[in-house]
């Protein structure tokens, strides 16, 4: 991969804590971009004319700081993790974004863009889904903020995740079920795609994670970005000093880069990204974008994908289906070309154990994806013993129990 | 002095237009099999003056389901670019024009430098990147203008006056001019004929443009084409041709069906 001298890389970290990443043209360095149908383009354009102007103002920030705090329940808890600690050999703490509302970090982004859509006008919402968080987060703002939502999902999908699927019919959502491609996740955005372009005026789509044409990179960081300035302030005081090491899992990337985006600046943390390492390296068998991926572009942006030699997108695995996706937030691949983060990748067996573990010793069942975090947190504890270890616990696995019964429960049932 | 593919490109959609309008017949490179493809696409060149080819891809956003079963068909059966030119360098000489539709990361992939060369040589005088707005193309638009090949633009009803006008005075070969928004496969106008506002959109494209103005999208009747006919110099058929080769029915007769 690109071989980044310091020179380029120090000046492309001060633009990132300067705030002038992306840029104009919605770049992280080389990464990002707006590759978009020529119909979307004026709607790209208003959007990003509603970011600039709507994000920063005092009523927007008032009245989702308001519904953060009165609806999502934020702050959210910072716990020790003594046992887990004790057993790791390291000072563990937690950013519990399995308490937020909807049991997830998605909630975040939801929300703030549920509120955009309503500041501008838009008649209707569409979103897309994988495993089914964003969908219901997605789901449950747009009751709240009261707009009419459709949520695209592969057939796939909408049978691994039944509940899921009740869950945004229950709070008014159209669930369309997806049966073209793979029928998963990415079939699920293509198919958001189509439906903003028959009617882009009207409709507002709220993309789920921190990639996409810009600005919705930029969109759901600065949205999720409040999980690393309330862990940040919480660390300081609870804690007494920073982290050594920072760690979260990453799918699209979204809860990571809301964590890591407060302590970029903060030199001594250590900051390590956890990507689905599935099966094992062959290609198709994981998730693992910065290691087996390369440069190029899917859904409107230029990142590290998962491809084949002729640039045809390749399916991918893993047990957790929030970091199912064949392609990375570009701001992840910018801040590993730097040197800001690193990128790790964690087996299905060894999510699996990490569920397990955190279950039985803190009583916190971690959702699939947020057990890949917990599985980085142990190995760095491995290599670094005594340090002390944010892990950015991204959401609840109760999701997760179909798969849990066939993996897990069944291996326990077994055994006893 | 030679003229480029792109001037090439143009020219004979002007020479067509004096009689009536062209028509660029779509196929997807590989559909409904290798060797269908070949066939398919000689008789189609021989009756359409513009063939586009799709270069099939994985994640086709702007296009609708017949074009994207298409695409899945022709690569479970391994088409990829380099294949699509050795196919066509072993063609004999075609009346119809060539140009490449498709997605840009398998472009991306094959190198554009090395597209443009090869592409080139293979007889392509334009290339159609839909998920590619000008913002993005400027590093290709420069690989393909050392082989004077187009950069097709595309314009939408949608599209601002002002980008309208920058899209139209940089065109080369010819504009695209959506019909409609949404994906394509789907009917402009429905039954309903097409709208006014739609012919007056195109009428703005052809004012503006330097080049031919060829409309696209849902475009799947002789009524359709009729109407459009005075308002651009030539008409795209796409997801139709190929839904006429799912269904077994000649897309030659189809094509002469819809020049009338």
């Amino acid at each position: 991969m690109t071989a980044m001298d310091k020179a380029e890389a120090d000046r492309l970290l001060a633009a990132l804590l300067a705030g002038k990443l992306p840029d104009a043209q919605g770049r992280f360095g080389p990464y990002g971009g707006r590759y978009i149908p020529e119909t979307l383009v004026p709607a790209f354009d208003r959007l990003e004319a509603a970011v600039k102007e709507i994000l920063p103002s005092k009523p927007f920030r008032d009245e989702l700081g308001a519904e953060l705090r009165d609806w999502v329940g934020r702050p959210t808890a910072l716990s020790p993790m003594r046992n887990l600690g004790r057993r790791w050999g390291a000072e563990l703490w937690f950013k519990r974004e399995d308490l937020a509302h909807t049991g997830a970090h998605k909630i975040n982004n939801a929300l703030g863009q549920a509120l955009i859509a309503r500041r501008m006008g838009a008649k209707r919402v569409v979103a897309e889904t994988g495993a089914g968080q964003h969908g219901v987060a997605t789901a449950a703002a747009c009751a709240r903020v009261g707009l009419p939502c459709t949520v695209y999902m592969g057939e796939v999908d909408m049978a691994r995740q039944a509940p899921n699927v009740g869950r945004m019919r229950l709070m008014g959502a159209t669930v369309v079920p997806v049966t073209s491609g793979e029928r998963t996740l990415r079939a699920a955005i293509d198919e958001a795609f189509r439906d903003w372009v028959a009617d882009p005026q009207n409709t507002f789509y709220c993309l789920g994670s921190a990639l996409g044409p810009h600005p919705y990179p930029y969109l759901v960081r600065e949205l999720q970005a409040v999980i690393g300035r309330e862990a940040r302030a919480q660390m300081l005081e609870r804690a007494g000093g920073l982290p050594d090491i920072l760690v979260a899992c990453v799918g699209g990337g979204s809860n990571a880069i809301g964590l890591f985006h407060a302590f970029l600046g903060d030199a001594s943390v250590k900051i390590y990204g956890v990507e689905a390492g599935g099966r094992g390296p062959g290609l198709g068998d994981n998730a693992a974008r910065m290691a087996g991926g390369r440069p190029g572009v899917l859904h409107g942006t230029y990142s590290l994908l998962l491809q084949d030699a002729e640039g045809q997108v390749q399916e991918t695995h893993s047990v957790s289906a929030g970091l199912d996706y064949s392609g990375v937030g570009p701001e992840h691949v910018l801040l590993r070309d730097i040197g800001r983060a690193e990128y790790l990748s964690a087996l299905d067996q060894d999510a699996l154990d990490c569920v397990r573990e955190c279950s039985t010793y803190e009583g916190v069942l971690p959702a699939l994806e947020s057990a890949h975090a917990l599985w980085g947190a142990r190995e760095l504890a491995r290599r670094h013993p005594g340090t002390r270890i944010l892990v950015g616990l991204s959401g609840r696995g109760d999701k997760d129990m179909p798969t849990l019964q066939s993996t897990l429960l069944a291996q326990q049932e077994v055994r006893s | 002095m030679s003229r480029t593919p792109a001037q090439k490109l143009a020219d004979a959609l002007r020479a067509v237009r004096r009689e009536r309008v062209a028509v660029v017949a779509f196929l997807t490179a590989g559909f409904p099999t290798r060797e269908r493809f070949r066939d398919e696409l000689l008789a189609v060149a021989a009756e359409a003056d513009v063939v586009e080819i799709g270069v099939p891809f994985t994640d086709p956003m702007a296009d609708g389901v017949t074009i994207q079963r298409s695409s899945e068909v022709a690569l479970a059966q391994g088409v990829n670019l380099s294949w699509i030119l050795d196919t066509l360098k072993s063609l004999p000489p075609l009346k119809a024009q060539l140009v490449f539709m498709g997605y840009f990361n398998p472009m991306l992939a094959y190198g554009l430098p090395r597209l443009a060369q090869d592409a080139a040589e293979a007889g392509i005088c334009g290339f159609i990147v839909p998920d590619l707005p000008i913002e993005e193309s400027a590093e290709f638009e420069q690989a393909l203008g050392a082989h004077g090949v187009a950069m097709i633009r595309m314009v939408t009803p949608v599209t601002p006056p002002a980008r309208l006008e920058q899209l139209c005075r940089t065109a080369q070969g010819f504009v695209y001019a959506v019909s409609m928004t949404g994906t394509t496969g789907r009917s402009v106008g429905g039954d309903a004929g097409v709208p006014q506002e739609t012919l007056d959109y195109l009428d703005r494209v052809r004012q503006l443009a330097g080049v031919p103005v060829c409309a696209g999208f849902g475009i799947r009747g002789p009524a359709q084409v009729a109407a459009l006919a005075p308002h651009v110099d030539g008409v795209v058929v796409g997801s139709a041709l190929i839904e006429a080769m799912e269904k077994g029915e000649s897309t030659v007769e189809l094509l002469r069906r819809l020049r009338g």
